[in-house]
Parts: structure tokens; sequence; C-alpha cells
């Protein structure tokens, strides 16, 4: 007997035939990666975050795997802006055949910055910018993320929104403040059309042999499963906090990871580690894992499984 | 793969040519040929490296920057730590091998070599270099048993001329089902247009400029241009190093 599951959704517009959707900062660098993920299975796809000029980022190494995750820090990585238009317009046409959205990401260091970048990716038509407020890795060269504050996270959204207009907008935000439906509600109120929690969670490696920590930023962000609690619980409390679909992002390996994510408040689920751990066809591998899931267990369709464990 | 970085100690440094050392470490690895680690010095930066042998751990550095160079002052019993085995390797399916080493990358050729003649295959080598003195590990293929052909741009050892040349020859007398090759791109390219034309099977090892080397940074990618049978978004840290391609 054939699947009786329906998979697709609707974010901010955007018709998706899956909910699940590749993370920013993961093979999101070229035309060919987007198109090959899309291929791969994705229901959109995230273009790796680029910012007002080109950042060569973080000296090697970059990412380890430690035992219950990943630790990154590469440092935002991207050509500028300018150039990143060219490639998500080649990028879009491609994906457009495909029926997959193609989302941009951006980031700057002030918000007049944060509204540049923006109104510059405009150009590209991208089916939502995710504006990353979130990053753990750039300290040094932008200080204390924008995510972390209610009113700073608040001042970029609208910067953000009022450079793109029509354009739906999600904001990223971080795992680590006190109150994230806090920061949430404060970004919706300030025009956010969604929001993708989360990000990585700052965190260090240090090898003992070498008496140093691993990375060169010294710290790192934490991907893959050690993020998952951390992940739920945010979206949980933002899906309490504010009336937007959230993209829900973090630690999501299988397909019940996914439903777990959709049952804590996501709309569409965020993926990205996963490729590490499972391979290229991570994808279609969680996707069929969902698909068996909602047969098993009488689901028809994902909008049955939103907020399901929080409601 | 285990967790983090593992932790090796220089056994000894063993000079190929002015620029070269091979390295043996105090442990095995459990790898295919063809695979790579991610190796760290602490302080001084993580470059990729093919695996140039397995029992024991093995690397073959060229001082081409100041990671190798670092690499180069190792002192037997300086700790050295590796991310790895990363990647795919050669897949053992050959029955008559040719392989083909651009330069350096003779290195992980050779452990292939060891185990394709463990099993009985015939193995011929084409390596090829700008001058003898670049030329690698010719003795030690011929030790294992292939029949080493040698090309140098120079004439200052074997034929003068492109490796392809020896390639395209050994390709025409008709016995060679599996042409494996590691070297520069420019080289790979061409030698995927002879195996076309001579319609045998191809494992090429590509490189391209890894950073995290586990697949997610998107920096690896070797683009189509360069062999258009590669899918889009082929990464060499990830799908790679070894581009196996079954339909000639």
């Amino acid at each position: 007997m054939g699947s009786q599951a329906e998979l697709s959704i609707e974010l901010c517009g955007n018709a998706m035939k899956n909910p699940l959707v590749l993370a920013s900062g993961v093979m999101g660098t070229s035309e060919s990666l987007l198109k090959r993920v899309a291929l791969g299975g994705a229901g959109a796809v995230t273009a790796k975050s680029c910012g007002p000029v080109e950042r060569t980022g973080h000296p090697n190494p970059v990412m380890v795997d430690w035992g219950h995750g990943l630790l990154n820090a590469i440092g935002l990585t991207n050509p500028g802006a300018e150039e990143e238009v060219t490639l998500l317009k080649a990028a879009r046409e491609e994906l457009v055949l495909l029926g997959v959205p193609l989302f941009a990401s951006i980031f700057a260091g002030t918000e007049e910055e944060f509204a540049r970048v923006a109104e510059i990716i405009a150009r590209a038509k991208p089916a939502l910018i995710e504006v990353n407020i979130s990053c753990p890795n750039v300290r040094d060269d932008f200080g204390t993320p924008f995510a972390a504050d209610p009113e700073t996270a608040s001042a970029v959204t609208r910067a953000v929104k009022s450079a793109v207009g029509d354009l739906p907008i999600a904001v990223k935000l971080a795992p680590n403040v006190p109150d994230i439906g806090r920061i949430a509600a404060a970004v919706v109120n300030a025009g956010a059309d969604a929001i993708t929690a989360i990000n990585t969670m700052p965190g260090m490696v240090i090898d003992p042999e070498a008496a140093q920590p691993v990375l060169s930023n010294r710290t790192g962000g934490i991907s893959g499963p050690a993020l998952k609690p951390i992940a739920l619980r945010c979206v949980a409390e933002i899906a309490i906090s504010v009336d937007v679909p959230i993209i829900g992002t973090g630690g999501v390996l299988t397909g019940r990871d996914a439903i777990e994510m959709l049952m804590a408040g996501a709309t569409a689920v965020g993926v990205g580690s996963a490729f590490w751990y499972r391979g290229a066809d991570a994808l279609t591998m969680i996707v069929e894992e969902m698909r068996n899931f909602m047969d098993k267990n009488g689901y028809d369709s994902i909008g049955e499984l939103i907020g399901k464990a929080v409601r | 793969m285990r967790e983090g970085f593992a932790t090796y100690q220089l056994v000894s440094s063993k000079r190929l040519n002015d620029t070269t050392l091979w390295m043996t470490f105090d442990g095995d690895i459990e790898a295919q040929a063809g695979q790579f680690v991610m190796a760290w010095l602490p302080g001084v930066g993580e470059k990729p490296f093919s695996i140039a042998g397995m029992m024991p751990f093995s690397l073959m550095v060229v001082d081409v920057g100041p990671f190798s160079h670092a690499m180069h002052q190792l002192q037997p019993g300086d700790k050295f730590w590796i991310k790895g085995p990363l990647g795919h390797g050669f897949r053992e399916s050959a029955d008559n091998l040719l392989l083909v080493g651009g330069g350096y990358g003779a290195a992980p050729l050779l452990a292939f070599a060891r185990t394709a003649r463990e099993k009985g295959v015939k193995v011929i080598t084409c390596l090829g270099a700008r001058t003898a003195e670049g030329l690698l590990l010719d003795e030690d293929f011929a030790e294992l048993g292939c029949e080493v052909r040698l090309m140098t741009e120079d004439g200052s050892a074997g034929q003068k001329g492109l490796v392809t040349l020896a390639v395209e020859e050994a390709l025409k007398e008709g016995e060679v089902d599996t042409l494996a090759a590691c070297g520069p791109t420019g080289m790979l390219s061409a030698l995927a247009g002879l195996a076309r034309r001579y319609d045998v099977l191809t494992q090429l090892s590509w490189e391209a400029q890894m950073r995290c080397g586990m697949g997610l940074c998107g920096s690896c990618e070797v683009p189509r241009s360069l062999d258009p049978a590669l899918p889009p978004g082929w990464l060499a840290c990830f799908d790679g190093p070894v581009f196996i391609n079954d339909k000639p």
C-alpha cells in the first residue's frame, strides 16, 4: 500500500513539497550545490549567509566532530552581497524548474548595513530572506550578536523589513538567551514574517594532548545531536509566544527528529549536520522516515503535527 | 572516524627529494587507499593529506607552504594530530589496472597498488613529472611488481613528454579495464577524456581547496568543467576525493 501522508506545506506564501529546509551555512555556497541539495529532496534550500563584503572566514581547523555533535567556526565565509546576487539569481533559475524555493541569508555588523545588504540581496528575488543576527563565531569582528537583546534584534528586523518591503523575512535567533520567547515577540512586532530557531550553541572543544582549543577561533557553534533538545525547547517557547511560522533547526538527523521539531511548534524543519552523520542521501532518508512515521501513527498531513506536543 | 583528533608520534622521516619527506608514524590507520586525513599542528594550522600508508600510518609531505614546512621540522617523537580517515577512496574492482601519478599524486596510488598487487591484479604505473627529481616512489611501485613507465617533461628520466603520452600508449595496448589517477587537475581532466575515448572505467582522485573536510562548508566543489561526468555540486572531501566513473 502506498503512503497516505501528505508532506507538503506552505511557508510565507511559498509552496514546499516537504517541510525540510537546507539550513544556512551548510553546502549552500554555489548554485550547483544548492541545486544538488534540491535534487536530493529538500523542500527549500537556504544559501550560506552573505554580508556587505567578501570574507575568507577563519583559518583551519574550522570543524570537529566531538562525539555528541559537531563544533564549527567557519567564520561567515562569503563573496559579499553583490557577488551573492549573481549566485542567487543563477540558483533561482535552476530551482524554479525543480519547484524548490530558494531562501537567502544575510548578516551584517550594524542596522544600516543589514538594511543595505537586504536591499542588494532582494534584487535576486529569493523566496525569503533569513536574517542571521545570531552567528556565534564572529564576535571579534561584530561584537555580541544582535539576537542577544530584544531591542537590537527588533531594530535590525525593522531596518531589514523596511528595506525589502513585501519580501518575507525570517529572523534567525540564538539559543543562548534567557528568554527566547521575548526576543521572538520583539522581532515579530518589528515585522518578522517567520522565525528560524535556532542558530548553533556556543561551545568549545579542547584537545588535552595539544593543551589547546581545537578550533582556530577557540570557540565555535555546536550543532548535531547535542543541539536537538536545546532547539526543541526554544522552538516550543517561541511557538507559545508568537503566531508566525517557525523553521525549527538544530540536530535533526532522522524523520523522528523532524517530527519532534514539528510537534514542538515548527512549520518547517532545518537540516544541516545530518549530511555528515547520514551522508549525501540524508534528506531522502528523513522524508521517507517521516512518511513511515505518519503512516504508522495515523497522521495525514504536516498540519496535524505542528505544535502537537506543546498545544 | 573517531571523535576529535587522534594523536600520533613521528617515528621517522625519509627524504625522497629536495622538498619531499616520507613520514612514518607510530601506529596503523584503518583506511581505504585514496582516503585522506586532516592533519593538525596546534598553533600552525590544519591541511588535508592523502594517506600514503596504512600499516604503519604514513604521509608523503612536500614542503610547499607554512604548514608543510612546519611538518618538515617535526623530529622523531614529536606529536602530530589527525582527523580522519575522511572521504571515499579507491575501489578494488579491477583486473587490469592502470595507475597514473602526476608528481606528488603518486602517494595514494602506492597504497592502492599494494592492495591490488596482493590480490594478483596486473598493474601498470605511469608516473610523470617535470624533471627526474620530481618523479616519486617509482622504485616502490616496481618492488610491488607493477610495470613502471616514467615520463618527464624535460626528458631527464624515462620518455620525454607529458604522462598522458604514456597513458595513451598503455590504453592502446587494450588490456587495461580501469584507470586510477591522482595529480594536478589539468592532468585528471585530460585522463578523463582519454578514458572516455578508450572506453575504460576511471577512478580519479581530485583535489580542491578543503576547509571543514566533512562535507558541510561547501568549499571544495570540483567544477564539471574539469570532468563533465561529475555530478553538480560534487565535493572533493565528501563525495570524493576519488570519483568513480563506472560509465566511461
